[in-house]
């Protein structure tokens, strides 16, 4: 009878760490980060040594020095003699509006021309197969071209509005399509919270005029850069910087209210707008309980659309709204919003580019649905439109919202293809103006690095959190 | 000996520094190449003619540079860089040398660390609008649409300008020259603006040149000028002293007409012959050969003949000396003396 005994304790052995699997591993992770620790501290060192060869520090300062150079679009106060911080701050904001824009849009076409590629209808499917094909086989920069010289080159110039023969405005006289760009009326107040300017060539704007909130506009920025002389003058006459502001509204007699919006309105709108769904959607769970008591449902529609609309109208009456509608001024078309034609060539490239990915993955999603699925909501007596949108769709979407996330992340990084068109986003503001008035390449690529990174980082997270809200529930 | 050791391995160490900055004269003549940056075509600056070979202002100083070094004015490999682009190309080693209509400025020579080798043209930055605007002055151009070139001085000098006249405008940015004419000709932005001598180059271009006036307010100074890395002090010298020898020989009167006969023996004018390499030894003092200078001026002619065939009176872009004469004519050019 054989007796197993514990086997011979032995010391440990250096060939162990290659040939014995219980410690191979380990070795091999150590190696590893040694060699990535090597490569990253030479990577460094060779960076501080060619910076010192090229004679240059490394040095965030420049972000706090005067930038000198306007930006056509701004969402907020910003002037030639703000920093540098500002500026890059300026093209992040136009960065997040054109990627916001951008994904909204790229969703709705990519849903619409994902669902119709898969119609029984021939045309209707071989239209949006086109679309799809077509967009998705061709580089976006030649699309983003495309379109911005379309409509810089057939469009009429704003000085051809004049006169009775040219072309006209569109919708009343409040739309004017041009050349550069669109121009549409903006909603401003009487009783603006941010304060109103002055338009007073005599009297000086009053301090609230100066506040920040009053050329936040909520507009793509007010609709030119008004380079008042007021900055330089500042110590002479005692007016500060904002009082600038109102060299865009120079008409009007002394003292007279100009009608403005500022950030302050907008946010109050929406404020009552959220509110106003909230409250109707109060209103129906109210009458589903009522149905579920009683089997009756109280009329609730009329109720909810009031809970929306009367507390809006209250307060834009409050507010003294008005339609300020663009007019030929000058040069160019004054007041209402100006949507640059930059802005509108990277906004709708990006979204039907973008949007081309997502109808194949919306296609993809559907079509991983059993057809069990869609022929058993037709033996309950579901129409197609019903049985797409409460039976296919929120099943699709558990596959369609992973590889929309990347679409997603791939039409914000994009928008740096900005550059093409001159739609000053942070890579043409921080990642090239500025590097190039200041020199500090390395600097700015890290900072511009970093915010795509953490930008990224956000979207994804932001995703994956309401993807884990409608994935399957297992349990 | 522990110490010498040390001793030995600093001193070799600096000199692979002082090697490693010095290069650039090396590099060139071993590649057999001077790499230059121009712009992405300028007419009568920099831009490839119908036989796409680089002709231009511009070209001609890289091309004199080119003769100078490697003794044959077409051994020049061109880089088009922009507004944006040309620094990082200069300061990475792209290119040996940046010949771009760049603005000489405080904070390019001393915070970009660049080293400007002197003025090839005195320059301002002007506005060019259509006749049918109807503008006169650039102070009337309140409310305007202006088209500019990023990443450029022009850019900061127009925000300056506009503030201190206490008007407002809106900045198209646009990245080259040809898309900024591109967008001016289709009506995209009332006024156009850039260096002066660059208006004059662009309007040559147009279809009817006489529909387009250039307004007549001049708004900065723009000292244009060839520049090379900092650091690198032979060949800045080099640089420097060839566009020198190109505005001295037209002081000294020496032309591609008569440089061969000048040249072949000793003048009675020692400046000349110093120039021209027939007396003393400047050209060993630089590290080339004693007819470098020769080389360089018959590669495009001097200074005068440059300016002519390139941008002159007679030719499509028509500027006129102006600031540009030599300093005996009342111009500014003045090259210090060859001695």
């Amino acid at each position: 009878m054989a007796t197993i005994s514990d086997p011979p304790e032995q010391g440990f052995r250096l060939s162990q760490l290659i040939f014995d699997t219980r410690y191979r591993s380990m070795t091999i992770q150590v190696v590893a980060m040694v060699l990535i620790g090597l490569l990253l501290s030479w990577l460094i060192s060779n960076t501080i040594h060619n910076l010192e060869a090229l004679g240059k520090d490394f040095d965030f300062g420049f972000l706090s020095q005067p930038a000198g150079y306007d930006i056509n679009q701004q969402l907020i106060e910003y002037n030639n003699q703000m920093t540098h911080g500002r500026a890059a701050l300026v093209g992040i904001l136009n960065t997040l509006l054109v990627a916001v824009l951008g994904c909204a849009l790229a969703t709705v076409l990519g849903v619409i021309a994902g669902v119709l590629r898969l119609s029984n209808n021939w045309i209707v499917s071989r239209l949006a197969a086109v679309y799809v094909e077509g967009f998705r086989n061709v580089p976006l920069l030649l699309w983003i071209v495309l379109i911005f010289a379309l409509m810089t080159e057939s469009m009429p110039a704003p000085r051809d509005f004049k006169g009775g023969d040219g072309p006209s405005m569109l919708l009343g006289e409040s739309v004017a399509i041009t050349n550069r760009g669109v121009y549409i009326p903006n909603v401003v107040f009487s009783r603006s919270l941010g304060g109103n300017e002055v338009a007073a060539a005599e009297a000086p704007a009053p301090a609230a005029a100066a506040t920040p909130g009053t050329n936040m506009a909520g507009t793509y920025g007010a609709s030119r850069i008004a380079t008042g002389g007021a900055g330089i003058q500042a110590g002479q006459n005692g007016t500060t910087a904002g009082a600038g502001g109102s060299g865009t509204s120079a008409a009007g007699e002394g003292g007279e209210v100009i009608p403005s919006s500022s950030g302050w309105d907008w946010l109050l709108i929406l404020a009552v707008l959220v509110a106003g769904s909230v409250g109707a959607k109060l209103l129906g769970k109210r009458a589903a309980h009522i149905q579920e008591a009683t089997g009756k449902r109280p009329m609730t529609l009329p109720l909810q659309i009031a809970a929306i609309l009367v507390p809006l109208i209250v307060v834009l009456v409050a507010l003294g709204a008005s339609l300020d509608k663009p007019e030929l001024g000058g040069f160019n078309f004054d007041g209402g919003v100006h949507l640059r034609n930059s802005l509108i060539a990277l906004w709708l490239a990006l979204s039907l580019y973008t949007g081309a990915f997502i109808a194949e993955i919306v296609r993809g999603g559907i079509l991983a649905i059993s057809k069990g699925q869609t022929e058993a909501a037709y033996a309950l007596g579901l129409r197609p439109g019903t049985t797409m949108n409460l039976v296919i769709l929120p099943q699709a979407l558990r596959v369609i919202i992973p590889p929309l996330i990347s679409q997603f992340l791939n039409l914000t990084k994009n928008s740096s293809l900005a550059i093409a068109v001159g739609y000053m986003d942070v890579r043409s503001t921080l990642g090239g103006i500025t590097i190039n008035q200041t020199g500090r390449e390395l600097e700015g690529m890290l900072l511009l690095g970093l915010f795509y990174l953490v930008l990224s980082l956000l979207i994804s997270g932001v995703m994956n959190v309401y993807n884990s809200s409608v994935k399957l529930k297992e349990r | 000996m522990k110490k010498t050791v040390t001793l030995g391995a600093l001193t070799v160490a600096a000199l692979a520094a002082g090697a490693a900055g010095a290069a650039t004269l090396d590099d060139v003549k071993a590649r057999g190449e001077l790499k230059c940056g121009v712009s992405t075509g300028l007419a009568g600056f920099s831009a490839p003619d119908a036989n796409n070979v680089w002709q231009g202002f511009d070209v001609a100083y890289c091309r004199a540079l080119a003769a100078a070094v490697l003794g044959d004015p077409m051994k020049v490999a061109f880089t088009q860089t922009t507004g944006q682009t040309r620094f990082t190309a200069l300061a990475s080693g792209e290119i040996d040398v940046l010949a771009r209509n760049t603005t000489w400025t405080f904070s390019r020579d001393v915070d970009l660390k660049f080293e400007f080798i002197g003025v090839n043209y005195y320059d301002g930055q002007g506005f060019i609008a259509p006749k049918s605007l109807g503008v006169a002055s650039a102070k009337e151009l309140d409310g305007a649409t202006v088209c500019i070139q990023t990443g450029t001085t022009t850019e900061l000098n127009l925000a300056d300008f506009f503030r201190a006249n206490n008007i407002s405008y809106e900045p198209v940015p646009i990245e080259t020259n040809a898309e900024a004419q591109q967008q001016y000709l289709a009506g995209a932005c009332d006024v156009y603006t850039t260096d002066a001598s660059g208006l004059a180059a662009t309007r040559a271009t147009f279809e009817n040149p006489s529909d387009h006036v250039i307004l007549p307010e001049i708004i900065s100074k723009e000292p244009l000028g060839p520049l090379v890395r900092h650091g690198d002090n032979e060949w800045g010298d080099i640089a420097r002293w060839t566009l020198n020898a190109l505005i001295a020989a037209e002081e000294y009167g020496v032309t591609s007409a008569n440089i061969a006969e000048l040249s072949s023996a000793p003048t009675n004018n020692p400046e000349i012959n110093r120039l021209l390499g027939t007396e003393g030894e400047l050209g060993a003092m630089l590290g080339l050969d004693n007819e470098w200078a020769k080389r360089a001026i018959m590669a495009g002619g001097n200074y005068g003949e440059i300016f002519e065939k390139n941008i002159g009176e007679a030719t499509p872009i028509g500027l006129s000396r102006g600031l540009n004469a030599q300093w005996t004519e009342g111009g500014l050019l003045y090259s210090p003396p060859f001695r």
